[in-house]
């Protein structure tokens, strides 16, 4: 891949070629996501794979996910009683607050960030090994739309999972305070559960699902870039391993942030 | 036929090599040599165009390769086989189903038909038997014979061989270079062969172009190549012990 040239300038070598490197990455991006929505259309190409990839992306996250969720809402659960300190203040509050947090937040960001570990990394690790290994030039000498075979189940599989994902992590949160909540005596099933009825709203799903289908595709478009254009070895792609599982994660808190001022 | 006109490839301001010129007829095999890093492979890949020159052009059968769109470019690939240097062999497949791949997407055949195509390739390599091993499990020379397999399953015009006989010991190189003559005789295939590999030209070569000095310094038939003045290609050929005169 031929790179721009770099030119010096008076805001120094530095910020030019930070700048121009940015640009140029930005365009090989954007000009991945453009061939592999192009090739939507060749299902018989990409098909095979898209159910073998919905699998090891949601099948097999499942029990992280569901361990997560358990800890998260447990831990909230804690928190909160112990921040709840007035009588002044119904116990079942807590129920509300964290089933509510849960669902808005905690679900999707903290599932996120863990997948994007999982999912980004496996991703990335995957598609750079290919590549440095040739075995993506081999599927392009034979005729193949690499992009098509490869990244479009990905793609599809993130977008597809992460929300059935999310739902598994939300109710597991619930299930988590819930039951730590009973187990420490600080708050009575019951009464977590009027509290979570009082604010369950079916907006805040709809919330907590937009955000992890973002989430989704934000993880398996950034690992399938970094690890199809991976390079040097060995050593490149544990590099494209890392950049996908670190960027994933920054760029989800952005989304976060960017879709709860929309939205919210 | 393959015509390459002035070729020119650069990575950034690295020149790899310039006024690339060269003619490989129908059913002849050429070999490409030149010293580790001299842009052997990277010519190679621009025949079926998975790397584009900066300048120049390669036509086939009178068409500049370089101009088609993607969906013909996809079709004149199907036209090559290639034997990658690592055999690049998917690592998730058996090797059967690695020859059996490019047929089920690219061909409409029965079933039946693709296992007995595959069985067929397995057989020229002589590696019937080991079809359900994943690529793991085999040898560099197995590797390399599923990937030969795999290349020849579709009956291409052309075969890109790409260090067909790096990092294998002297009796399998000589099985490998048996295999690429016997291809080139029996399938009548055109062949272009990068190789650093001496032994393996004199054997399976008609022409040889040698890269040197960022261009293709000498080029001609092997029986040439033998008796060449140029000092380069003589002490390249004399390292590997293969000077005739």
């Amino acid at each position: 891949m031929t790179r721009l040239p770099v030119h010096t300038a008076i805001y120094g070598d530095f910020t030019i070629s930070y700048n121009m490197n940015l640009f140029e990455e930005l365009g090989r991006f954007c000009n991945l996501l453009y061939k592999t929505l192009r090739s939507s259309t060749e299902v018989k190409t990409y098909g095979s794979n898209l159910l073998l990839e919905m699998i090891k992306t949601g099948y097999d996250s499942l029990p992280i996910i569901l361990l997560t969720g358990v800890f998260t809402g447990s831990v909230m659960t804690i928190q909160t009683a112990y921040q709840l300190t007035t009588s002044l203040i119904p116990k079942s509050t807590i129920g509300a607050i964290v089933t509510q947090s849960t669902v808005i937040e905690l679900a999707a960001v903290i599932s996120g960030l863990v997948l994007a570990g999982r999912v980004g990394a496996r991703i990335a690790t995957e598609l750079g090994t290919m590549r440095v290994s040739e075995q993506i030039d081999a599927l392009e000498s034979m005729g193949f739309n690499s992009v098509t075979y490869l990244v479009m189940p990905r793609l599809l599989a993130g977008i597809v999972m992460f929300p059935l994902l999310y739902v598994f992590a939300a109710t597991s949160g619930i299930i988590g305070g819930v039951a730590s909540g009973a187990l420490l005596g600080t708050l009575a099933p019951a009464e977590f559960m009027t509290g979570a009825q009082q604010y369950f709203f079916g907006s805040d799903v709809v919330f907590g699902l937009t955000k992890s289908l973002v989430f989704g595709f934000i993880i398996t478009a950034i690992a399938c870039y970094k690890g199809y254009y991976a390079t040097g070895g060995a050593e490149g792609v544990g590099k494209a391993t890392t950049q996908a599982t670190v960027l994933s994660c920054i760029y989800i808190l952005f989304a976060d942030l960017i879709l709860a001022s929309i939205l919210l | 036929m393959i015509e390459i006109r002035n070729l020119k490839k650069s990575f950034g301001s690295h020149l790899i090599w310039q006024n690339v010129n060269l003619d490989v007829l129908d059913g002849e095999t050429l070999a490409v040599i030149g010293k580790s890093g001299s842009g052997k492979s990277v010519l190679l890949k621009h025949f079926n165009a998975l790397l584009y020159p900066d300048e120049g052009y390669i036509s086939i059968d009178g068409q500049n390769i370089f101009e088609k769109d993607y969906v013909n470019l996809r079709k004149l690939r199907q036209r090559f086989g290639v034997l990658f240097q690592g055999a690049a062999l998917f690592d998730s497949i058996s090797a059967f189903e690695n020859v059996a791949f490019p047929l089920r997407y690219f061909r409409v055949m029965e079933e039946d038909e693709i296992q007995e195509r595959a069985l067929r390739s397995l057989e020229m390599v002589d590696l019937k038997q080991i079809g359900d091993k994943s690529p793991a499990e085999l040898s560099g020379g197995m590797r390399k014979r599923v990937g030969l397999a795999r290349a020849i399953v579709t009956e291409p015009d052309y075969l890109l061989y790409d260090e067909p006989t790096s990092g294998l010991d002297p009796l399998t190189s000589d099985e490998i270079n048996d295999l690429i003559n016997y291809m080139a005789d029996s399938l009548d295939i055109t062949s272009i062969v990068v190789t650093h590999d001496i032994h393996s030209v004199l054997k399976v070569a008609d022409k040889a172009a040698y890269i040197d000095n960022q261009e293709i310094s000498w080029s001609g038939t092997v029986e040439e190549m033998q008796h060449a003045e140029q000092k380069n290609l003589r002490d390249f050929i004399k390292a590997s012990e293969y000077l005739i005169s």
